[in-house]
């Protein structure tokens, strides 16, 4: 045994193998231009198309979801969708077989197809996502709902193609809630609204008589918490968007400011102010239990959990100056994570964790930035005279907030408007809206 | 007293001796300028990949010879120019000169095609560079045709041929056509690996026959979607730049090949 291995060894010495090395080539750069892709219209036979006409007023149903899905991968800047007059496939023949040398010539690397149906009463939309460089299919999936839904049809698709090709969780099927403003500065009427998050099906959901201010999603339902001044006196409520019932959480005294919400949805965090001073309590839904989370002279307003309920973020001036600070949720462990110039506010945690955004007021300019939860890697994303309430997509990658214009001399021209950034801070974008607007929150995802 | 006065004297001239040495503005040296360099430019390729050397020098002196003779071939067109230089032949001389022309030729097709098409006034231009360069490199074709087994052979019986990477010239000249196709998905997270390698196999014209995701079992974990994501872009790009830009010989050495896609460089700015 013992020989046959000194053999070996021997004959391993002797006779050496021949190492093939292989060429390795590292690639370390390429282009960040947003991904070019084809969105082909929904194809639907001539009898489904007439029956939709009559049902919902629209002539090609398919093109418009198609449309919609277009809209909504452009506006997220990742994506190029091409235009469709260069396509040289119909839409019917593309869904079933693509010819790929044809979408290849235009340079689309991926291509999106699809089928309207109505059967019985009901909206059946199917769609399938094609790479066409591998030629093959990354995804197909079919919808049947009520006809009326079609925009959320169209929602859910761009979700599902952005998590295929980027990896992520998409942010299309979602609503934003924010403030409605009109009037002139001085009077201003602000009432309560919520949109689809590009900016149709906005419904008014309070009449304007009471001042409402900064309205928060539930993380985990559509449920929202509000602030109203009922007879000059700030009240806290809570509105279910699904059935309209709306209730009064607590009177609070003093000047009280950004209910927001727990992670798991169970209790409402927000500031107030008790015999002058300003500290941050939280209070359980479920019991009415209000608990004080910071005993401090300074005023520590505008609370944000970490999305593992674990940490709260919240903005403090006990150091002289409002900065940016981070306690475990009991109240313990208060550490400044903000150093930078200027003051900082309205710290929120991202949903994925990993960052905090924030306003940044400096030089008389207002920044909407991000840092991590350490308060290390601070990257300012847009600068402007007045701007804030940052509020996160779902997806942690984008987010919504307001902007408001100068007043001239003669205290006209005032505007407020919501705007989305992403966090490479280049794709900033004016989210319409159909009057002025301020204080966004993007709720989560409506289907999951 | 004479003593002190001899000391002082000795050491100033002491002092003046050592200024003069040393200090720079009292003794002017002539300016040295330095032996004139003459600079020559060569292709890198050719100090890069050095198993290469002794071949490519038996090819370039190949190609010289091949080239002196293709111009002592030309040569015979231009004296028959000379001698009539107005004078325009009829067809009959102008076949009578072909066939002369025929007679010394060692490739006759080749050099009589070009004789038939050519008028008088066109023969001046046979001797310029650019239709001397361009039978090289029809005789680097024809070289290149014959080599083939003696290449073959070459390659392995050297030793160092396979473990020898590309030419710095060869990898800049296939990044930058992958970099070009390379679309990074933008919505990647920052702090993970961000790394795919991706083992092709090519064909002598650098399309792909087959490409492996060596990592291929990432792709399947839970966490891990975004790097299905990588991947599936990288291929994208591979496909996209097909065929590769890869060098024109040496097929045996870059015939399977590795490229090694890394986002964080690009994401993390």
């Amino acid at each position: 045994m013992r020989n046959k291995k000194l053999l070996f060894i021997i004959l391993l010495i002797a006779f050496p193998f021949k190492s093939l090395a292989l060429i390795e080539v590292d690639i370390t750069r390429g282009n960040l231009s947003p991904l070019p892709l084809a969105v082909s219209s929904l194809a639907s036979n001539k009898k489904d198309k007439e029956n939709l006409e009559k049902k919902l007023e629209i002539k090609d149903l398919g093109l418009e979801i198609s449309l919609i899905v277009e809209n909504n991968l452009k506006k997220s800047g990742l994506f190029n969708p091409l235009n469709k007059d260069a396509f040289l496939q119909k839409p019917d023949i593309a869904h079933l077989k693509p010819r790929f040398e044809d979408w290849a010539l235009i340079k689309a690397q991926a291509l999106i197809t699809g089928k309207v149906n109505f059967i019985d009463d009901k909206l059946r939309v199917e769609f399938r996502l094609w790479d066409v460089l591998a030629g093959k299919e990354m995804l197909a999936l079919a919808f049947t709902t009520v006809p009326k839904n079609w925009r959320r049809v169209g929602h859910i698709i761009s979700d599902k193609v952005y998590e295929r090709l980027t990896g992520e969780k998409g942010y299309f099927d979602t609503r934003v809630i924010y403030v409605a403003e009109e009037g002139p500065k001085t009077q201003r009427v602000k009432k309560l609204a919520i949109m689809d998050q590009d900016g149709f099906n906005t419904k008014y959901l309070t009449l304007g008589n009471e001042l409402v201010l900064t309205p928060r999603f539930n993380p985990t339902n559509q449920m929202v918490t509000y602030l109203s001044y009922f007879k000059n006196l700030p009240r806290v409520y809570l509105l279910d968007i699904e059935t309209g019932i709306q209730e009064v959480v607590g009177d609070f005294p003093g000047m009280t400011f950004a209910p927001r919400f727990s992670p798991d949805g169970k209790k409402i965090i927000m500031s107030f102010a008790m015999d002058g001073n300003s500290d941050i309590y939280t209070m359980n839904l479920e019991n009415r239990i209000v608990e004080r989370i910071t005993n401090h002279p300074s005023i520590d307003t505008s609370p944000s959990y970490s999305p593992d309920g674990k940490y709260i973020a919240f903005n403090s001036d006990r150091s002289g100056y409002q900065q940016i600070y981070v306690m475990k949720s009991n109240g313990k462990n208060v550490k400044r994570i903000s150093f930078g110039k200027g003051l900082y506010g309205t710290p929120v945690w991202s949903p994925r964790g990993d960052l905090i955004a924030f306003t940044k007021l400096h030089k008389g300019k207002f920044y909407i930035g991000v840092m991590r939860t350490d308060g290390k890697g601070e990257r300012l994303l847009t600068e402007n005279f007045y701007q804030e309430a940052p509020s996160w997509s779902p997806n942690g990658r984008v987010l919504i907030f307001y902007r408001e214009t100068k007043t001239n001399s003669k205290g006209e021209g005032f505007s407020a408007k919501l705007w989305s950034i992403d966090l490479t801070g280049y794709n900033e974008r004016l989210v319409e809206t159909e009057t002025d607007a301020s204080d966004p929150s993007w709720s989560s995802l409506l289907s999951n | 007293m004479n003593k002190n006065i001899i000391i002082s004297s000795g050491l100033h001239m002491l002092v003046i001796f050592v200024a003069t040495l040393s200090l720079p503005f009292i003794v002017k040296k002539p300016i040295e300028l330095p032996p004139i360099i003459s600079v020559e430019l060569i292709q890198i390729t050719d100090q890069t990949n050095v198993p290469f050397a002794p071949k490519a020098k038996k090819i370039i002196e190949k190609i010289k010879k091949k080239q002196e003779k293709l111009v002592s071939e030309q040569a015979p067109p231009k004296k028959v120019k000379k001698e009539k230089p107005d004078a325009v032949p009829l067809p009959d001389q102008k076949n009578e000169q072909v066939k002369k022309i025929e007679e010394k030729k060692q490739n006759p097709e080749k050099i009589d095609n070009e004789v038939k098409q050519v008028s008088e006034f066109e023969k001046d231009e046979m001797f310029d560079p650019n239709s001397i360069a361009a039978l090289i490199d029809k005789s680097k074709e024809d070289l290149a045709e014959t080599s083939k087994k003696l290449d073959k052979v070459t390659q392995s019986q050297d030793p160092s041929m396979n473990l020898s990477g590309l030419t710095l010239n060869e990898e800049d000249a296939l990044k930058a056509q992958i970099f070009g196709c390379w679309s990074i998905p933008l919505g990647l997270p920052y702090n993970e690996n961000l790394l795919v390698r991706i083992k092709l196999k090519l064909k002598p014209d650098g399309s792909v026959i087959k490409t492996e995701i060596l990592d291929h079992a990432r792709m399947n974990k839970p966490g891990q979607n975004f790097y299905k994501v990588l991947a599936e872009s990288a291929l994208r790009a591979i496909q996209l730049c097909q065929p590769l830009r890869v060098p024109t010989t040496g097929y045996e050495r870059w015939k399977d090949l590795q490229l090694n896609f890394d986002a964080r460089e690009m994401l993390e700015g």
